[in-house]
């Protein structure tokens, strides 16, 4: 499963870049519950007769033209642009100030927040009763 | 050599590209939905470089309420998933053609 293994080496690059509690969320959320989350489905859905490959070959080969496209824009957008600022990095993540600015600055979006996961929550509930009515 | 903003930016253009793959190129849902992941991790990553280099917080929270709205996301999508499995027996989108004219 190289899904976890990349999510985990993302939540290595936040430490890299001193966002600390963003590294802790990614391994707790995205490491813990959404891989949870997945592995359950795969196990529930038993996809062993949908192991076969129905990837044709011109859409694997547009496929690969059209995001080679899009990476080359990107690079291209990279070695362009200025992103300039020279100063040394001196940006801590760590929670305190990042709760600081989520309670004041952000209050608003984050019970917004709260109540998206709410919603969310009923509607996996109600989605996954036995008969939809 | 030190590591600056681009090598992260770079690593990031190159997760969301492959993150672009697969949803474009498999076509099982569930492999479509990891692709996505890929792509917002993409994302969050370049945001937290952003905020970093730019010594602006801004950014780390943005990266907190699109982790928030992924979870979410993913919770959904997967019942979604699976009342869809439970309904046709496939998760492939070339079996899902009930509304192609």
């Amino acid at each position: 499963m190289f899904l976890v293994l990349t999510i985990a080496s993302l939540a290595g690059l936040f430490v890299l870049l001193h966002a600390f509690f963003l590294a802790a969320v990614q391994v707790l959320v995205y490491a813990g519950a959404v891989m949870v989350l997945f592995l359950f489905v795969i196990m529930l859905l038993d996809l062993r007769a949908e192991e076969r490959q129905r990837v044709r070959v011109f859409s694997a080969v547009s496929g690969l033209i059209a995001v080679g496209a899009i990476l080359l824009v990107f690079l291209q957008t990279l070695l362009q642009g200025s992103l300039g600022s020279d100063q040394s990095p001196s940006l801590e993540g760590s929670t305190i100030p990042l709760g600081h600015v989520l309670f004041t600055r952000f209050l608003l979006p984050f019970e917004i927040v709260s109540l998206l996961l709410l919603v969310a929550m009923v509607g996996v509930i109600l989605l996954s009763k036995k008969d939809l009515k | 050599m030190s590591i600056g903003i681009e090598h992260y930016l770079v690593v990031s253009a190159i997760l969301f590209c492959l993150g672009l793959l697969g949803v474009i190129v498999r076509r099982n849902l569930l492999i479509m939905y990891m692709g996505l992941e890929l792509m917002l991790n993409a994302a969050n990553l370049a945001l937290v470089a952003f905020s970093r280099f730019n010594n602006n917080l801004d950014g780390q929270v943005f990266v907190f309420f699109i982790i928030t709205v992924a979870a979410a996301e993913v919770a959904v999508g997967l019942a979604l998933i699976v009342a869809l499995y439970r309904k046709r027996q496939t998760a492939h989108v070339e079996d899902l053609t009930l509304m192609k004219l």
